[in-house]
């Protein structure tokens, strides 16, 4: 029986060793590409067409030419959602992106536990949104919840606050709920940064007679600044797509006076609850031609910034 | 370290542990909401205790009604395995297509290469929630709506995934691939036995990306899923929230739940994930 065994690898192969070789890369590739072609280039496509028609449900569709974007201009519950969101996005990167770059700046420091606290800032990432939404909707029970006793219990106040109803103070629970669970998971880029600057660069400037907070802008920060770049694109980005956190928190609903009301959630409602596939794909493409926009203005914005220094 | 850096860097310990403290607290507190009854709920804000010192706690107060109502009343467990099964199955598919492509992409040179990474990375640009509505339409089309197939087949596909095994693979050396060439291995095999073996860590945060994505995964879910018995853990969790919203007891032990899986695998897969993280963001 041993012998069999070397035997039948010298057999010759039906498919000779060369051709082998170059169908293999295909044969590989084949299962995702075949997926790939059906679930992101069909749909991509088909996408651009459905956004100038107009349907009700999957089955009856009419086309309308570009009556969906002449309509979305004028729709003033789009533009309540696009200024949402853009409030959302600016509110939320301009807070979530210093203070994880302060947390990372500390726990670089050689201070006692950095790996412990480092992974309590991770953890809240690892929970989903709506698990979030649902913590944070009892967290923010007016008299009841713990957010507003740990506020009154630190300053003396706030105990009544009512975050969820009031118009006003929607947009600020929401933001600090989206912190709570982003903020570790920048930090950890901004550690793996800070990590691959020079130590020599940072001892030269001491030497020098460089302060700290003259090494922290002449060495530290332009070191980071590419992955600063990557994390104010990607959190911008995530930031346009914001839809599960307050989808939960004000119970499937859009706010008092539409106040939470998003693009992605605006996009759910006429797609999916009115069931006008065609306008949601249109306001998908719009949201896709403004992040495209946000994205390419921030890259060079930051790298116009680089030549002048 | 001078004396004033010392002061500073002491100051700033404290502020950073006082915001771990903060950070932690909602972990702590959704624990002891699990395991309180509804009277005690917002009675107390951690443990139910006796009068005003907190530290005095009423132990035989807590308990496990909330978890065992889950079960008996709200059929949980459907909903656990559901999700288990989504997520694990998603995942291994992931994982399968993703670095056979992978492995295509970096070992050999082929006709319509470029073309296929360009389109690649041109659908990564692109946000997802304009797929929404066609890739809705095309299952309605299949007949798939309101299966686990609408959950698991779409989201199979990670150019994300893909592009993390090509980078991975990249590093494995071809001298190695031609040796064992050279001894009889098939093209598959160099794949099965030498390539994913190296990359072992790179499955690992695949794994967990994945896991947790679909895991947590809310809007794909809550668009085709339409028949109860199909729900995943957030859909009906969300609709618990939504409806039962004096029970918070019980929503509060299914978010302990929830949440668990995902924990432990972080837990496992941590160094992994972490290199992987990185790997994706510092150097494409």
């Amino acid at each position: 029986m041993p012998d069999s065994i070397p035997q039948k690898r010298h057999k010759s192969p039906i498919i000779p060793y060369r051709l082998r070789r170059r169908l293999a890369p295909y044969g590989f590739l084949s299962p995702f590409l075949l997926l790939f072609a059906v679930f992101l280039i069909y749909p991509l496509i088909r996408s651009i067409l459905m956004a100038f028609t107009q349907s009700y449900g999957p089955q009856a569709t009419v086309f309308v030419g570009l009556e969906n974007f002449k309509f979305l201009f004028k729709d003033s519950q789009f533009w309540r959602a696009f200024v949402n969101t853009v409030y959302f996005a600016i509110g939320a990167v301009s807070i979530q992106l210093p203070l994880s770059l302060f947390l990372a700046l500390i726990l670089n420091q050689r201070i006692p536990g950095r790996n412990l606290l480092r992974f309590a800032f991770f953890v809240p990432y690892l929970v989903g949104p709506v698990f979030v939404g649902i913590i944070f909707t009892l967290f923010y029970t007016p008299r009841y919840g713990l957010f507003n006793q740990t506020i009154d219990f630190l300053f003396g106040f706030g105990l009544d606050t009512r975050w969820l109803t009031n118009e006003y103070l929607v947009m600020p629970a929401i933001i600090i709920a989206a912190t709570w669970t982003i903020v570790g998971f920048y930090m950890i880029f901004f550690l793996a940064a800070l990590q691959s600057i020079r130590k020599e660069l940072l001892e030269a400037a001491e030497v020098d007679g460089a302060g700290t907070l003259r090494r922290l802008w002449h060495i530290t920060l332009p070191g980071i600044k590419p992955v600063t770049v990557f994390i104010l694109v990607t959190s911008t980005i995530g930031a346009f797509k914001l839809f599960e956190l307050p989808y939960i928190l004000l119970k499937q609903n859009s706010g008092p006076n539409d106040s939470a009301l998003t693009i992605v959630m605006y996009l759910f409602q006429t797609g999916f609850e009115s069931g006008d596939l065609g306008y949601a794909s249109a306001i998908g493409w719009v949201l896709v031609a403004f992040v495209v926009a946000v994205s390419y203005a921030q890259i060079r914005l930051t790298r116009t910034f680089r030549e002048d220094a | 370290m001078s004396l004033k850096h010392r002061i500073a860097l002491i100051f700033a310990t404290t502020l950073v542990l006082f915001a771990a403290c903060l950070t932690l607290l909602p972990f702590l507190w959704l624990l002891c909401a699990s395991v309180k009854s509804n009277d005690d709920l917002f009675m107390y804000s951690f443990l139910p205790h006796n009068g005003q010192a907190w530290w005095d706690v009423e132990w035989n107060r807590l308990t496990l009604f909330n978890f065992k109502r889950l079960f008996s009343e709200f059929g949980f467990h459907r909903y656990a395995i559901n999700s288990i099964f989504v997520s694990s199955t998603q995942t291994c598919l992931v994982v399968l297509f993703s670095s056979m492509g992978g492995f295509a992409l970096a070992k050999y040179r082929f006709r319509g290469i470029h073309l296929i990474v360009t389109a690649m990375l041109v659908s990564m640009v692109i946000p997802g929630e304009v797929l929404l509505g066609p890739t809705y339409e095309l299952l309605y089309k299949f007949g798939w709506l309101d299966s686990y197939k609408a959950l698991i087949i779409p989201g199979s596909v990670s150019v994300f995934a893909m592009f993390l095994y090509r980078q991975s693979m990249l590093s494995v050396p071809n001298d190695l691939l031609d040796a064992a060439r050279v001894d009889g291995c098939s093209e598959f095999g160099i794949y099965a036995e030498i390539v994913m073996r190296a990359c072992k860590p790179m499955t690992g945060a695949i794994v967990l990306m994945t896991f947790m994505a679909s895991w947590n995964a809310f809007l794909w879910p809550q668009i085709v899923l339409q028949s109860r018995e199909n729900y995943t853990l957030p859909i009906i969790l969300a609709q618990m929230i939504s409806l039962y919203w004096s029970e918070y007891g019980i929503v509060m032990a299914g978010t302990v739940i929830s949440i668990f899986p995902v924990m432990i695998l972080f837990f496992i897969l941590q160094k992994e994930f972490v290199g992987g993280l990185l790997s994706g963001a510092v150097k494409s």
